[in-house]
């Protein structure tokens, strides 16, 4: 049993190491350890930083613009790119849009769509809730009538992750509401925001920022070629992205910077005359947090030498994702308790005074990590997942 | 042994639940925050109206002569309802110094005001680097012929923006975490020298840094004896932590109301989620952090009025673990079991939420009451 990285994974992860830190714009580095939200201009940038270098779509075919690299290279590269301080990628365009055009679509929507996602210029983003359709996605209602030459859609997605900044949305719609079983009859569409009868409706969060939102569909038309895969087969295009996600969900190099930032913190804040560090039942507590982040590692690169090996690992990836976002939860709590009784600080009532910018942050972000065991398919759904798929209850 | 209310308790406590439904409502709530102020004038009349201001204070200064457990009726009601007005911060606090360490010319001075409504105060403790080290007074008192001169920055003060009065800790000897050489001072927020930085906060209050820079403060400035304030500033703050032990208590009671409704009402794969046995037993796992916090946020209230120093400690300490375990815990649960909705601005769950995260941290968070309950023997 060998825990290592090989010596040319070894100099794969200090060339991508360097590249980072010659490359990262400072600005957007700033934003991503401070917890400043990104604009849309700031997203894109990094997306075309990247596109240049041919490392915007590692996981995608070479002919489209992918690299050659391993499972384990390309672990490496988001784990790099993690710890660096990246803003994220725009998953809906780049790992989920493309993956399903390349897997299901015809060549004509390859060649209109792939490129564009690549170079970002269309921003996508993902339209799968709706308000009685959470954790039983199946059931959704949005639906798509034939008429003519388009689909006629009708209905609301909700929680849609900027959808105020997309110029496109792949939506699961309901083309036969007259299916025995409720997986059938959807279908998956591509459709462009900027369609008549589409509006788009903020959903601000309780740390006070905006970052999904309501869309509403008032009789959008949609040209049946911007259906992907079979109509009434959507379902299985769905599942496939499921599948296809599990395994990049562990944020373990976003999470180690942010424990190495904890630390900082912890040392820096004093507590009866010692660093909070240095306080035993503060340190026990990181240190616990630490070790579940080592183990979910190890997990990580288990699962990864058994892809590599060509066996696919099984439902019981869903505990990378159950693992990481309660490890991500816990360094924002602990981050927040640093502050002791200035956790309280959010907004100055005069906004041209100097304020204590970072310190109000914490508190914000321990309130928006709670949407991590919640969004990507709830913990519980993922342990439900595990509890069917891997232990057979 | 009796833990019911008495029968004006729970009057008080009726009434106060009608008041809050019909002119405290989650939309008037959320006009209120939006406004400048942060709170309402109308709503602080209307408190007074009601005799809530007055209810620990004696019936010499206009009061009720209540004790810890009839301002818990009071608190508990202010957690259901997220009442943002200065409650615990004059009544709990600033009024509690004046009762207990006042003459009885500071306590006509400001009593009666206070429980009519026209006098608001906060107390100015906190300082940075001192967490929840009450000894921790780095803020200078300096004589000046009959009186003082203020120097040195508080932090944090909740409520501070909208005081009237305030009472301030400030160092007249000693070094800046000495026990002794604590004073109290009683300081017009209009002195010569007291700026404030006003903030609002994650759970919607507001709270403010105030610096006093060469504040004169008369002889009649002075709360208690000079020089050894630590005890009324040990004794007034547990008083203070065992009323915002029942604030949580009411928050976490509305967190389950409103959470065991969503279970039942909110249906996922044809049924009710409150259906699968999972959330059930998460769900009873929040009844019992209910129970057990409330249980402790009677001792504290009770020990508050009853107790000597020491047992008032140990009481107050292991209420507060206890309270701060269960908002964490209630907070958590209540917006995960109402999944992304829990997330939301637009409902009250997760006002709720960020309400039990800022008492958790209030008042000493969990190490330091492990620590101060340890030391109690």
């Amino acid at each position: 049993m060998d825990l290592n990285y090989s010596p040319e994974e070894e100099a794969f992860r200090d060339g991508v190491r360097a590249w980072l830190r010659e490359n990262l714009p400072d600005d957007l580095r700033d934003k991503v350890v401070n917890y400043q939200e990104l604009s849309k201009a700031d997203l894109l940038r990094w997306h075309q930083i990247l596109a240049k270098k041919g490392w915007v779509a590692p996981d995608w075919p070479i002919e489209w613009g992918g690299t050659d690299w391993t499972v384990v290279q390309r672990y490496i590269f988001e784990e790099e790119c993690g710890a660096a301080g990246c803003p994220p990628l725009m998953s809906f365009g780049l790992r989920m849009c493309a993956p399903v055009l390349l897997r299901f679509g015809t060549p004509e929507q390859k060649q209109r769509f792939l490129p564009r996602i690549y170079h970002g210029e269309d921003f996508w983003c993902q339209g799968y809730s709706e308000p009685g359709s959470g954790s039983d996605l199946a059931s959704l209602q949005t639906r798509a009538v034939r008429d003519g030459d388009d689909y006629v859609v009708t209905g609301q997605k909700i929680w849609t992750t900027l959808a105020h900044y997309a110029d496109w949305i792949f939506c699961l719609v309901r083309t036969d509401p007259n299916r025995p079983k409720r997986q059938e009859g959807i279908s998956f569409l591509l459709i462009d925001m900027r369609s008549p009868g589409i509006s788009v409706r903020p959903i601000t969060l309780m740390d006070g920022g905006h970052e999904v939102n309501m869309v509403f569909f008032d009789d959008v038309r949609v040209p049946l070629e911007n259906r992907v895969h079979e109509e009434n087969d959507g379902w299985t295009v769905a599942k496939y992205l499921l599948g296809y996600e599990r395994m990049g969900t562990g944020r373990i190099g976003a999470s180690k910077r942010e424990l190495a930032r904890l630390k900082e913190l912890a040392a820096k804040t004093i507590k009866d005359g010692k660093s909070l560090l240095d306080d035993p039942r503060f340190r026990d507590r990181i240190t616990r947090v630490e070790v579940e982040l080592m183990a979910l590692e190890i997990t990580n690169l288990r699962y990864l030498d058994q892809l590599r090996g060509g066996r696919a690992p099984g439902a019981e990836v869903s505990l990378l994702k159950i693992k990481g976002t309660e490890i991500q939860q816990a360094i924002s709590e602990l981050m927040m308790q640093t502050a002791g009784p200035l956790a309280q600080l959010f907004r100055p009532v005069d906004p041209e005074v100097d304020f204590d910018n970072f310190t109000a942050s914490l508190a914000p972000r321990y309130l928006n990590m709670r949407k991590t065991t919640i969004y990507a398919g709830s913990n519980e759904i993922q342990r439900n997942i595990i509890a069917k798929a891997t232990l057979g209850l | 042994m009796n833990f019911d209310y008495s029968e004006e308790q729970q009057l008080l406590a009726d009434t106060l639940k009608r008041f809050l439904a019909t002119d405290y409502t989650f939309e008037a709530r959320t006009k209120i925050v939006a406004s400048t102020a942060g709170y309402s004038e109308d709503m602080w009349a209307a408190l007074a109206d009601m005799g809530l201001l007055g209810v620990p204070f004696d019936m010499a200064y206009g009061g009720f002569g209540g004790s810890a457990v009839d301002v818990m009726v009071v608190m508990e009601a202010i957690g259901e309802g997220l009442v943002v007005e200065p409650y615990l911060a004059t009544v709990g606090l600033g009024g509690q110094f004046v009762a207990r360490g006042g003459t009885e010319a500071q306590r006509q001075r400001i009593l009666p005001a206070l429980v009519r409504g026209q006098a608001k105060l906060a107390f100015a403790q906190t300082e940075r680097g001192a967490r929840y080290d009450l000894r921790h007074v780095a803020t200078r008192a300096r004589r000046a012929g009959d009186g003082w001169v203020l120097d040195g920055e508080k932090c944090a003060v909740i409520h501070g923006g909208c005081a009237d009065m305030l009472v301030v800790s400030a160092r007249t000897a000693g070094h800046p975490t000495d026990a002794r050489g604590i004073s109290l001072f009683l300081v017009e927020r209009d002195l010569p020298g007291v700026t404030m930085q006003e903030y609002r906060t994650i759970d919607n209050l507001h709270a403010a840094d105030i610096k006093f820079s060469s504040t004169p403060v008369s002889a009649a400035g002075l709360l208690g004896p000079e020089g050894d304030g630590l005890t009324l500033i040990e004794e007034v703050v547990d008083y203070a932590t065992a009323l915002l032990c029942a604030e949580a208590v009411g928050a976490i009671r509305y967190a389950n109301e409103a959470t065991l409704a969503y279970l039942k009402s909110r249906r996922q794969f044809g049924v009710p989620i409150g259906s699968f046995q999972a959330l059930q037993h998460r769900m009873v796992d929040m009844f019992i952090s209910y129970e057990q916090g409330r249980s402790m946020a009677c001792l504290a209230c009770v020990k508050v009025d009853t107790a000597d120093a020491a047992e008032r400690q140990r009481a107050v300490s292991a209420a507060k673990i206890k309270i701060a375990d269960a908002c964490r815990h209630v907070s958590q649960e209540a917006v995960q079991l109402h999944g992304g909705m829990g997330m939301t601005e637009e409902l009250k769950i997760s006002h709720t939420f960020r309400r039990l995260t800022m008492i958790a941290q209030a008042f000493g968070d969990v190490d330091h009451h492990l620590e101060r309950f340890a030391a109690c023997g």
